[in-house]
């Protein structure tokens, strides 16, 4: 088995706040491996974009990394200072972010920003900066680039726009992008282009990718393996195909029973009752208890752990935990 | 739980038990209101009243014995013997009834305006607006000086000096209902396009109904958050055109009268004529800044 | 871009009439100019001959018509108190107000922007929040007040600086300044702090305000995680998008500086055109109000044209031509 180029193990994030601590992530734990493109799924408030900002050190105060450990390639990057993190973001973890009509400056051409980023991780010339960008432009689909370039962001449409988010995220060569809701402000034509020119891109560089999205439909077409998150938790986690056609976590089936598909199996769609608790009010036991139509008396009490199954799979859940039968 | 209970509960009483500077604000503030309030029976001299002011006593200063009269006064008296503690609370109490009253009817002005331009909408809506915009880009303190004028030259002089505190509550009160208006009319606006609101126009209930029931609550924390940095500009334009010796009559000195007459004395070295004046109107303008402040906070969280 | 100069001026022309009508109304309608002309014991033929004379028995629009064609031309009348030509009194004092309010608009500006970044950027160190409360304090202390305070430390106190006039002045052409000499120079200082606190004080919190606004923004975050150091982030990112809105606001300001000049005036006796206003209010010399009043109409309405200009070639997004507008 290869090194993973992205561990992040046990990683727990709290926000101070008057009525006490709020817990957002608890107990996160997965690898993500060179080249793999890693899907992030659960409900707005799961803690997905958290785990994005852990990640390249980007909360915002008062949040903080309370416990656990981000390795890249084995180093840790969750303790390093200041200085050294800016040094790993953008030039080995990119980052994409949900809205393109907010993300780039108003005020800067698309050159000026792209170079700008050029040049604060690689000793190259104003000229040859500007050479690199527009082939960068040119090759995420940004038509008469060279003329384009000097263009405001104003200029652009959203897709365009995001196409430019996409160029500025990979513009160091980074190892790793992760792409926050990439396409969630986008009209939905351009959606799939979106996900398909991040994933080809990647793959040409070999650059990994976390996808994060509620859109299990993009999970299916697009990553090779996929986490579930529910309520600051990892609910399951496993190849996606497997957890698509095979979901262990009576949660992680309510959700793929949201996908409409055209297979024979979905004749009924499975509706989750009730609502992701508020970080506030997370229940005793298993997050989801409340929710689950197979909660037996150990879920009201005990929370469980991510265990390993079978097939490079984990799922935290007590009806496959290996000294309990089915309740 | 019971409605007190509750209050006490509630994210406004949470922030104020927690913020000291809210705490300490309010109690300064409420003192000076309270002995403004209570001035004729907690002044220790009736400053105003000429048959007991001895001249002998002029010039004494604070916590000292008088060189002639032996008498001693807190904070000094002035060329006249005027007690300036005493003086202080009267000044106050005039001080506070030109401010509330010229917020009162800033904000009633303001939220009457703020309504009838959001219900009428049309040109009504435009005109109004366009007045607010263009008195906004002028400083109130000109408008209320404009007002002033104008009205010192419509009034007879014979009654000048009778009107004058009536004719500043208006002036700044007329400089000072934009911000009510604005914000009055963006919540009517947005209440106005509701579903229930529509309901009930359609089932004919009478607009004032309507303005009272559904749009005013919606309003209160901002207006209340207005109208007490109001509060606070208010007090300072008075004690600022009194000081400009455009405000209330010498014979009523407020804190800026005060402050004028003491300024004369600054070079002849009696300090605490214009110092405690000063020292009241900055406590009393500063304490309800603060308040309004971590009132506007409270409110809106997001801004923290 | 010429429509838009267009527009904008002619809604300065509009601002200009709707203030005219204002001091028109005043000469004709507050006080009577007849009156105040001839005193009390002119016969009533006299009265009507005068009345005759000065055109107040033509229709009210025709009278109007003639204020605005002699206000055109600087002619306001005569001041009831000094009997002088208003303009003459006017432009003679003018230079004094002009000085004052370019020296304490200047102060406010570069103290005010270097505060405001400097807080917002330091949210939580000590000396932000000594900077936050004492210009707390600065708003909650009256324009005479602080005056009045400085006069007492630094001149009668120390002795350093004079409390009241201009000093010595020169005449250079038409224009009489005080910046030319020592006591000139000296004379200015106390007065322009004066007048400069307040201003300073509340563009310090507008900077501080949006600036704290602007680095919450997507863009800033989105720079972040590509690497950018924080100077890059603070000084070339946030400080340009938090000066956009900021100009307009503190161009204004400047305007509010000419009218705020009126207290500081008085405070330190400057013999500039607000103490001439003052006066004219205590002894209801109409002219000078009226003549006061279109003369400052007239610099905010200058100021606001030039700042809407000045944010047209900032912002680029506003230089976008719609129908050019790609998408």
């Amino acid at each position: 088995m290869t090194e993973p180029l992205l561990s992040v193990r046990d990683l727990r994030v709290e926000f101070p706040t008057r009525r006490g601590t709020l817990t957002a992530l608890d107990g996160v734990s997965f690898d993500i491996m060179p080249g793999e493109v890693l899907g992030m799924v659960g409900e707005s408030g799961a803690g997905k974009s958290l785990t994005g900002a852990a990640i390249i050190g980007l909360l915002e105060p008062p949040g903080r990394i309370a416990g656990g450990e981000i390795r890249l390639r084995g180093e840790r990057i969750d303790t390093l200072a200041p200085d050294a993190m800016r040094k790993v973001r953008g030039k080995r973890i990119g980052m994409v972010f949900q809205d393109p009509l907010t993300s780039l400056n108003p005020l800067y051409t698309v050159a000026q920003q792209i170079t700008e980023t050029i040049r604060t991780h690689a000793d190259v010339s104003e000229a040859e900066a500007r050479q690199r960008a527009i082939a960068l432009l040119d090759r995420v689909g940004i038509p008469a680039a060279a003329r384009r370039i000097d263009d405001y962001p104003h200029h652009f449409s959203g897709g365009m726009r995001q196409r430019v988010v996409i160029a500025l995220a990979l513009c160091a060569e980074p190892e790793l992008v992760i792409a926050d809701e990439p396409t969630t402000a986008l009209d939905v034509s351009v959606q799939a282009q979106i996900i398909d020119l991040i994933k080809e891109i990647c793959a040409e560089r070999g650059a990994a990718v976390m996808l994060i999205t509620h859109d299990m439909g993009v999970i299916a077409e697009t990553a090779d393996r996929v986490a579930v998150l529910y309520a600051g938790r990892l609910a399951e986690i496993g190849p996606v195909k497997d957890v698509i056609l095979n979901a262990e976590h009576p949660y992680t089936r309510g959700l793929m029973g949201s996908i409409p598909t055209l297979t024979q199996e979905s004749d009924r769609l499975v509706q989750i009752p009730g609502a992701m608790p508020r970080l506030t009010a997370i229940p005793r036991g298993c997050a989801f208890n409340p929710r689950c139509g197979q909660a037996f008396e150990r879920c009201r009490q005990d929370r469980p752990d991510p265990v390993n199954r079978p097939g490079n799979r984990q799922v935290a859940c007590w009806l496959h935990a290996p000294e309990v039968t089915h309740g | 739980m019971n409605r007190l209970a509750r209050a006490w509960d509630s994210d406004i009483a949470w922030s104020f038990r927690h913020s000291p500077v809210a705490i300490v604000a309010a109690v300064v503030a409420l003192l000076i209101i309270l002995s403004a309030v209570l001035a004729p029976w907690i002044a220790p001299h009736d400053p105003f009243n000429p048959a007991s002011l001895n001249l002998m006593d002029g010039f004494t200063p604070p916590m000292e014995p008088n060189q002639f009269t032996g008498n001693v006064y807190w904070l000094g008296t002035d060329n006249q013997g005027r007690d300036i503690f005493s003086a202080i609370l009267y000044g106050a109490r005039i001080s506070l009834f030109v401010g509330f009253s010229a917020v009162i009817f800033a904000m009633v002005l303001g939220i009457s305006i703020g309504l009838l331009a959001a219900w009428r909408g049309g040109w009504v809506d435009s005109l109004l607006m366009r007045i607010a915009d263009v008195q906004l880009s002028f400083p109130s303190i000109l408008i209320a000086l404009l007002i002033f004028g104008i009205a010192r030259g419509v009034i007879p002089p014979a009654y000048r000096e009778e009107m004058a505190i009536w004719v500043l509550i208006v002036a700044i009160g007329l400089s000072d209902w934009v911000q009510f208006a604005r914000v009055v009319r963006g919540a009517a606006l947005v209440e106005k396009s509701k579903e229930y609101v529509q309901a009930a126009r359609l089932v004919g209930a009478h607009p004032a109904r309507i303005v009272l029931t559904h749009i005013l609550p919606n309003v209160m924390g901002p207006v209340l958050v207005i109208a007490t940095i109001g509060l606070a500009l208010a007090i300072i334009a008075e004690a600022t055109l009194s000081f400009l010796g455009v405000g209330v009559p010498p014979t009523q000195p407020s804190l800026g009268t005060l402050i004028r007459i003491g300024q004369g004395f600054l070079f002849s070295g009696e300090w605490w004529i214009i110092l405690f004046p000063s020292i009241a109107l900055l406590a009393l303008a500063l304490s309800v800044n603060l308040l309004g402040d971590w009132l506007r906070d409270a409110l809106n969280p997001r801004l923290k | 871009m010429i429509a838009y100069v267009l527009r904008r001026i002619v809604q300065s022309v509009l601002v200009m009439l709707v203030v005219a009508l204002v001091s028109f109304s005043l000469f004709r309608f507050v006080g009577d100019p007849v009156a105040t002309m001839m005193g009390q014991e002119a016969s009533q033929a006299d009265r009507e001959a005068l009345r005759d004379r000065l055109g107040l028995n033509d229709p009210v629009i025709v009278q109007f018509a003639g204020f605005i064609a002699r206000a055109a031309q600087g002619d306001f009348g005569i001041s009831y108190r000094l009997q002088q030509p208003v303009m003459e009194l006017i432009l003679s004092r003018l230079p004094a107000t002009l000085e004052l309010a370019l020296i304490s608009g200047t102060l406010a500006f570069v103290l005010g922007v270097g505060f405001g970044v400097y807080t917002a950027l330091n949210r939580r160190g000590w000396l932000s929040g000594a900077i936050m409360t004492v210009s707390l304090i600065g708003v909650s202390l009256p324009t005479f007040l602080i005056g009045v305070l400085l006069i007492w430390v630094f001149a009668v106190e120390l002795q350093w600086l004079p409390s009241f006039g201009r000093g010595d002045t020169v005449d250079v052409g038409p224009w009489r300044t005080g910046l030319l000499t020592q006591s000139g120079r000296a004379s200015i200082v106390l007065p322009a702090i004066t007048l400069g606190l307040y201003q300073m004080t509340l563009i310090m919190r507008l900077v501080r305000a949006e600036m704290l606004e602007v680095l919450r923004s997507d863009y800033i975050k989105f720079a972040r995680a590509r690497g950018l150091s924080d100077r890059a982030v603070h000084f070339g990112h946030a400080l340009k998008n938090t000066l956009v809105p900021v100009i307009t606001i503190t161009g204004l300001q400047l305007g509010s500086i000419i009218a705020f000049a009126i207290i500081t005036e008085t405070v330190f006796q400057w013999p500039g055109v607000g103490a001439l206003f003052i006066n004219s209010v205590q002894f209801v010399d109409i002219p000078v109000m009226a003549a006061y009043l279109m003369l400052i109409a007239l610099i905010f309405v200058v100021i606001n044209l030039v700042v809407d200009l000045l944010y047209y070639a900032v912002d680029p997004r506003l230089r976008v031509d719609r129908a050019a507008a790609r998408h």
